[in-house]
């Protein structure tokens, strides 16, 4: 009864999303303010109905009705709750749901939110949210309903999550990074009701940027919760793989990095309009693209548990109707679209579009690292992957050149910088970033490795750059306090943000370079030194799990001979689907991890067991924090609405 | 010519320019970087390179798992059930690694025709099966059938 329930107000939300994606667009155009006023309170009833749905699947998983195919497929029931409820996302028909909900709970947040904007582009808003809802509807409706049901016989036990799942991970990885993925549909609705409605100006760009900047945050949050999980849980301690659903990821955040600089310039100076758009545009279609990538089982991955060409058929052919249309309408109206100002070589307009000529050049790169193995088999042409050194080895210099920009952009003017200012204003930081780079890199290791001294003299670069400009910026206040809190929130955003970029660049640097592995064969007594810790293998004992069993590792560490912790890694047995799974024992610590992964039992006695040695990993995520809480805090910035109510009194 | 054409006709070279020095250096790295997949059947007719980092996969021979006493190196044969390649590997193999499975292998291959893998790849999840070695089982009409549990995807 419950599913059926589900399927049904996902169908009432189907039909209410297509009347949004109707009514309200016709009444922009014929001027009834009527047909858009529905825009709102449909808005609201996709979004009832969807958490109806969402509750429906969510019941269905806490009674272990496994009549429910989706239901027995991905869960037990000895599986605790909380992995029940995130099971929800577990798989494929529910993690679909789980996006169309999210882009119910963005829809809903632009219709409540946004009180100050003109009634017909919000109603355009709204209507091109409802088509892309509606789209998805289509497609879990026609192909990966979650609601389907065993009949006439069904299961008495569930096949269980897949035990790689049983995480805390699941629980905050998938929906973080559907907030970002979909978010992008806010920025993409605005930049399509623009183009529609023929006003692309700067008013346009200060409605839309909130909603990138916390799409933008959520996603770089998303991305750091995937890499953080993939870390402790695969057992190998990587922490970035290059793996092509990972590159779905990575591109879109690279363009929508790209949007947010690019749309402070138009909303700003009035610049770079029609490019700002073809981003937002972009940034979704690449989402629209990793959803592909992922769901369509094109992909050797990780992620890629479902194959059935039908649903990527789906996708792709959605994936070809929002791209072309996107881009037809883009290009027929892009033309029309005129500069408010001009600039000069040396502005911060131009280092801006430096910024975003890289970032897009890099995502670039990393799209044909991505495809090309798909386009190769494809064409028959043999079957081929690309590695991690293609990527490394254009990513890292791209990089490296953006950070040299990101601190010149730091302290320059709109319209027009001298360089002969640029250089009074940067050559002390640049000596400074230099020599604590050296020195630091020295002192950490005793030897001058050339990556490592490299990423901390950019981190350093990145500091002092920005401290550079928040001293011009608080030196003409009357007193320290008014300096500090004079300063907008958007600033401290974006120096949050920066700041984040800096913290993650020595932590790539340095666990790319000092990480240090040892596998080895261990018997009970055995024991391994490295790095000051001395590792002891005590042997191993069974446990039981509610639902798996355990061979648990018991290894003493001692540094500099005196004892330390005592780590238990573990190798499960899930026992639903007979899965061997490895439990890392960690110490995690600010400058350093040590990880501990068992391997197979060997004849004897003996275990395989990984030790590692992974310094400043945690900066990692904590760089992908800060930009997260940068992205937020912007986006509170108070002026938003102010300007927004500005707008309205103008108009 | 005039002023403004000439100008924008140097900005349009220069885009080109620059446009195709990313281009060809992207597609140096990419033939620097890419690793063909042989089945063992290939590799058998010595229609794979020795001299480059290949890919193999298979399925994993019941009974091939040979481990060295004192270290952990391995030893095992993969085959997509016509012909078989011998994999050495020095490490810890995954965790879904296990006789009968399919599993990729990347590394080189020594002048006796073994694979000296670098990696080895088994997928997180039981009934999965990698395209590559479906696809060269397929080939060798060895396509063995699919769980009953996997149909429910």
């Amino acid at each position: 009864m419950i599913p059926e329930l589900g399927t049904f107000s996902t169908i009432l939300a189907l039909c209410l999303a297509v009347i949004l994606s109707v009514v309200p667009m016709v009444g922009a155009y014929t001027g009834n303010k009527l047909w858009v006023d529905y825009a709102r309170p449909l808005s609201k009833g996709v979004f009832f109905f969807l958490s109806i749905a969402m509750v429906c699947l969510a019941y269905a998983f806490l009674t272990n009705d496994f009549s429910v195919v989706y239901v027995a497929n991905g869960s037990n029931t000895a599986l605790p709750w909380y992995f029940k409820i995130s099971a929800i996302w577990g798989g494929h028909e529910g993690s679909l749901l789980l996006w169309v909900w999210i882009q119910a709970v963005w829809t809903l947040a632009v219709a409540v939110k946004s009180r100050n904007l003109p009634l017909d582009i919000i109603g355009r808003v709204l209507s091109v949210m409802g088509m892309i809802t509606a789209a998805f509807l289509l497609f879990i409706l026609f192909t990966s309903s979650p609601f389907e049901r065993f009949l006439p016989g069904y299961p008495m036990e569930g096949a269980d999550l897949n035990p790689l799942l049983q995480d805390f991970g699941l629980i905050v990885h998938p929906p973080t990074l559907y907030m970002g993925y979909v978010g992008l549909s806010v920025a993409f609705s605005f930049a399509i009701a623009a183009l529609l409605s023929g006003r692309l100006d700067a008013a346009w760009a200060r409605w839309s940027r909130p909603w990138t900047n916390v799409a933008w945050a959520f996603l770089s949050l998303g991305i750091g919760l995937g890499s953080w999980w993939a870390y402790y849980e695969l057992g190998w301690g990587g922490w970035w793989f290059w793996d092509p659903v990972e590159n779905a990821s990575l591109m879109p955040w690279l363009v929508a990095t790209a949007l947010i600089h690019s749309l402070a310039v138009t909303e700003k100076r009035g610049v770079f309009k029609s490019w700002t758009v073809l981003l937002a545009i972009s940034a979704f279609c690449l989402s629209l693209l990793g959803t592909f990538l992922v769901r369509s089982g094109v992909l050797t991955s990780v992620h890629a548990f479902a194959t059935d060409p039908e649903r990527g058929l789906f996708i792709l052919g959605m994936l070809i109707f929002v791209i072309g249309g996107s881009l037809l309408l883009y290009a027929i109206r892009a033309g029309s679209v005129k500069s408010e100002s001009t600039f000069s070589l040396s502005s911060r307009e131009s280092l801006l579009l430096v910024n975003n000529i890289l970032l897009t050049v890099s995502c670039a790169m990393v799209l044909i690292g991505t495809l090309y193995p798909l386009v190769m088999d494809a064409l028959n042409l043999g079957k081929i992957s690309v590695g991690p050194p293609y990527f490394n080895a254009l990513f890292v210099p791209i990089m490296s050149l953006m950070i040299v920009f990101m601190g010149i952009a730091a302290v320059s003017r709109w319209k027009n910088t001298e360089p002969s200012y640029l250089v009074k204003q940067l050559w002390l930081p640049a000596v400074l970033a230099i020599l604590a780079g050296v020195i630091s890199s020295y002192a950490y290791s005793g030897i001058l490795e050339f990556w490592v001294t490299l990423g901390l003299t950019l981190a350093y670069w990145i500091v002092f750059s920005w401290m550079r400009d928040y001293w011009n910026r608080a030196r003409n206040r009357d007193s320290l306090w008014a300096a500090v809190t004079k300063q907008s929130r958007s600033y401290y955003g974006m120096l949050l943000a920066h700041l984040g970029v800096a913290v993650l660049v020595v932590g790539v640097a340095m666990v790319s370079i000092f990480v240090e592995h040892r596998d080895a064969r261990m018997v009970a007594g055995d024991q391994l030194e490295f790095r000051d810790y001395t590792f002891i293998f005590d042997g191993v004992r069974k446990v039981e799990g509610p639902n798996y069993t355990s061979d648990m590792g018991r290894i003493r560490v001692l540094y500099k001979g005196e004892p330390y912790r005592i780590m238990y890694p573990e190798k499960r047995i899930y026992t639903a689907r007979g899965m061997s799974m490895t439990e890392v024992a960690l110490d995690p610590g600010l400058f350093r991890d040590l990880y501990i992964a068992m391997g197979e039992e060997l004849d004897n006695g003996a275990w395989a067991i990984r030790l590692q040695y992974k310094p400043f990993v945690r900066w990692l995520w904590l760089g992908a924090l800060l930009m997260t809480a940068g992205g937020i805090l912007s986006a509170s910035d108070k002026r938003y609405r102010r300007q927004n109510n500005r707008a309205v009194a103008a108009a | 010519m005039n002023a403004q054409r000439k100008q924008r006709l140097t900005l349009v070279l220069v885009i080109v320019l620059g446009a195709s020095v990313a281009v060809g250096l992207t597609a140096y790295a990419l033939s620097q970087n890419i690793n063909l997949f042989y089945s063992p059947s290939e590799i058998y007719m010595g229609e794979a390179p020795k001299d480059t980092r290949i890919r193999a996969g298979g399925m994993v021979v019941e009974g091939s798992i040979r481990r060295d006493p004192t270290s952990l190196r391995v030893e095992f044969d993969i085959t997509d059930y016509a012909h078989a390649t011998t994999v050495e590997y020095t490490g810890i193999l995954p965790d879904l690694f296990r006789e009968g499975q399919g599993i990729v292998a990347q590394g080189m291959l020594a002048a006796d025709g073994r694979l000296i893998a670098s990696e080895v790849l088994a997928k997180h999840d039981e009934n999965y099966m990698p395209p590559e070695v479906a696809e060269a089982l397929a080939r060798a009409g060895k396509m063995p059938p699919m769980p009953e549990a996997a149909k429910g995807y």
